[in-house]
């Protein structure tokens, strides 16, 4: 009923090829977006922000380069901890070595430095396939991970061994920093998802994104009809790890504020591994749902007992917080393998004919 | 120059001068590298069974140790813990089978290797909530290991041997013999094997899908018991203890996933090289710690050589 596509009429390949193939599409990621831009700023208080809204955004944009390698190139990568580490110190050097270089700017370079490591250890993925390549990307997360806790230069000599986010202005806001306002920071944050949001939809839907699907599909008939291989896997390691460390810059840069090593450590990688799965691998809306779970559950959770009156403890809280992840992972697993975007669409499905049965 | 030869001349020298001191860390490293080898061991038997890449077998060694140790603080004596314990794996592998397995039956190896992290994930929290987060101290004099330890004095050196690590290998490897006994002799082990082999022709001739995966997940629970009690045993029981357990899938990828043989020998090959390279390597060149690492590398390096690890079946590919 609200989702009536009678009337809507496609005229050419290119209306059947386009984005949004229905307006209700278009008119319900409009409204997404006004409450992305309008609602939640003119409404949520700064508890919302710092612990549901700018960790979601961070964790599905780490979550979609994931998904970029995973889900579209089909190469599993248990390294993204790591990857988001390279992002962060290699913005944290930039900011720190040109204190006058715009944050913006020191954002973007630095995800070239996470997409060079990506790249260097994706290389052996064009020899070893499936789980054994699982441990190529484990080897970059141990390394790395140890490199930014023994390569003193990386935190400028800290005596704690941390990362502090200096200020930075950006158009005479202060962005990043402890006196920074979380509503800039948000905006910030926002508008950089939006546009690498948009940019992965538009380089998965085109001639790249097609090769690596049929690489995901079988790399040996891929082969075979002429992709070649190495830059299909490469490129995919390549973006994927550029998006991974923005997020990570980010995620250091505009939430967290300081980071030690041990942040981006194994547990990292396999939340967003969580949140590309549970989501949906090879898909781009999945990444959003994923986060929005994984990251509010805890939160929704921490707040149950108190608001029921049980006496429970913090750290009681936490360990049953642990295990209800764990449960509800394996059960949306049982209900929807494919994730929650498969979940979305097979709703979307029933919209178009509701209310009746065919 | 002169780096090139710390690189390559000093360690060797180093070796060479102090054969008692080289003797120990080797010992060192092989007790390390029989505990990788056993939590690897696990891993083996249900990839072989199911295809599963079984992540929760780390936790599975920490829950087991936590129990044991947890039944003895509410009054349960050290030998009447190991059957409970072993009786609690049981109703575990049987759960995880029901609950996650048979549901999940025929998905893709992602979608089950994710769901062994969400068994992880709760057994954590589970372990937490029954037992507390804080570390425990293994019960290792109430089960009769002895904890003194003998001087050996080879090249006129010493090399000091703790029994327990002693206890530990030993225990190992009649662990293993009883396996491949059980593997290969009993008609039980036949079935695991051949349900390896082929799930459809296995399930054709009446092997039943459902018992075999319980009895595997028991006997990686039994694996994981004895783990647990050896590595408590060096270094107390907590939850630490899983990332220890990640250093299997190195094992794992160097030896080949399918291959019982190749986890021992990955097993015993890691153990050892990390504890050499960090005596003689890492720690004067590099600022030590290179444990957290060395193993993936090195497995890394032997993948690109052969990708299916030293002893895994080729993979042959067709379109």
């Amino acid at each position: 009923m609200f989702y009536r596509i009678a009337g809507q009429y496609k005229t050419s390949y290119g209306a059947d090829y386009a984005l949004f193939p229905i307006k209700q599409d278009a008119w319900l990621l409009a409204l997404i977006l006004v409450f992305a831009f309008v609602v939640f700023p003119l409404t949520a208080s700064d508890f919302m922000f710092r612990a549901l809204l700018i960790p979601v955004l961070i964790y599905a944009l780490a979550a979609l380069g994931l998904n970029i390698l995973t889900g579209y190139a089909g190469q599993l990568s248990l390294g993204t901890g790591a990857f988001m580490g390279v992002g962060a110190y290699a913005c944290y050097k930039l900011i720190t070595i040109f204190p006058e270089m715009n944050i913006i700017g020191a954002i973007v370079l630095s995800g070239f430095f996470s997409a060079a490591a990506g790249v260097a250890f994706g290389l052996p993925s064009l020899r070893i396939k499936g789980f054994y390549l699982a441990i190529a990307t484990l080897a970059a997360q141990f390394f790395l991970l140890w490199l930014f806790q023994k390569w003193a230069w990386l935190y400028n000599y800290n005596a704690s061994g941390a990362i502090q986010v200096p200020n930075t202005q950006l158009f005479g806001v202060t962005i990043t920093g402890a006196q920074a306002p979380v509503l800039a920071q948000y905006f910030f944050v926002l508008i950089t998802v939006c546009i690498l949001t948009a940019f992965a939809i538009n380089i998965t839907r085109g001639r790249i994104g097609r090769t690596w699907k049929a690489v995901r599909d079988m790399d040996i008939a891929a082969e075979l009809v002429g992709i070649n291989l190495m830059k299909a896997k490469l490129s995919a390691f390549f973006v994927s790890s550029y998006i991974v460390g923005i997020a990570g810059a980010l995620f250091v840069f505009l939430w967290r504020g300081a980071a030690e090593a041990d942040l981006f450590d194994i547990q990292l990688s396999f939340r967003v591994l969580f949140i590309a799965i549970i989501g949906g691998l090879g898909s781009i809306l999945g990444n959003y749902l994923g986060a929005l779970l994984i990251v509010a559950l805890p939160v929704i959770i921490g707040t149950v007992p108190a608001a029921v009156g049980l006496p429970i403890s913090s750290a009681m809280v936490e360990h049953l917080n642990t295990m209800i992840i764990g449960a509800l992972i394996i059960g949306f697993l049982i209900l929807e393998p494919h994730g929650l975007a498969r979940l979305w669409a097979l709703m979307r499905e029933k919209l178009i004919i509701w209310p009746f049965p065919h | 120059m002169s780096y090139l030869h710390s690189i390559f001349v000093a360690p060797f020298a180093d070796m060479a001068d102090a054969p008692d001191f080289f003797l120990q860390v080797v010992w060192e490293g092989l007790v390390s590298g029989v505990l990788y080898a056993l939590i690897a061991l696990g891993f083996v038997l249900i990839y072989k069974s199911s295809r599963i890449f079984n992540f929760a077998q780390g936790i599975m060694v920490v829950f087991a140790a936590l129990t044991l140790v947890g039944l003895h603080e509410n009054g349960v004596p050290a030998l009447l813990a190991v059957p409970l314990t072993l009786l609690v794996m049981f109703v575990l592998a049987v759960g995880i089978e029901r609950a996650v397995l048979r549901p999940l039956v025929n998905q893709p190896d992602i979608i089950l290797f994710m769901a062994t992290i969400g068994i992880t994930l709760f057994l954590i929290g589970l372990g937490e909530t029954i037992f507390g987060g804080a570390n425990k101290v293994m019960i290792t004099e109430q089960l009769g290991i002895p904890t003194g330890s003998w001087v050996v004095e080879p090249f006129g050196g010493f090399v000091s041997v703790e029994q327990k690590d002693v206890t530990a290998v030993v225990g190992a490897v009649l662990l293993v013999i009883a396996l491949l006994v059980f593997l290969n002799k009993s008609k039980m082990g036949r079935a695991i094997r051949a349900l390896g082999d082929d799930h459809q022709a296995a399930l054709s001739v009446g092997i039943s899908l459902s018992t075999i995966w319980v009895l595997v997940w028991f006997i990686s629970g039994i694996i994981a018991l004895a783990t647990g009690i050896v590595w408590g045993a060096r270094a107390g029981v907590s939850f630490a203890l899983e990332v220890i357990a990640l250093k299997a899938l190195p094992v794992l990828m160097l030896g080949g996933l399918e291959s019982v043989t190749g986890a021992i020998v990955g097993g015993l090959a890691i153990g050892i090289l990390e504890k050499v390279f960090e005596i003689y390597w890492g720690q004067p060149l590099l600022g030590g710690n290179t444990e957290a690492w060395f193993a993936y590398m090195l497995a890394l390096l032997v993948l690109l050589v052969r990708p299916q690890g030293l002893f895994g079946e080729k993979i042959i590919e067709r379109v």
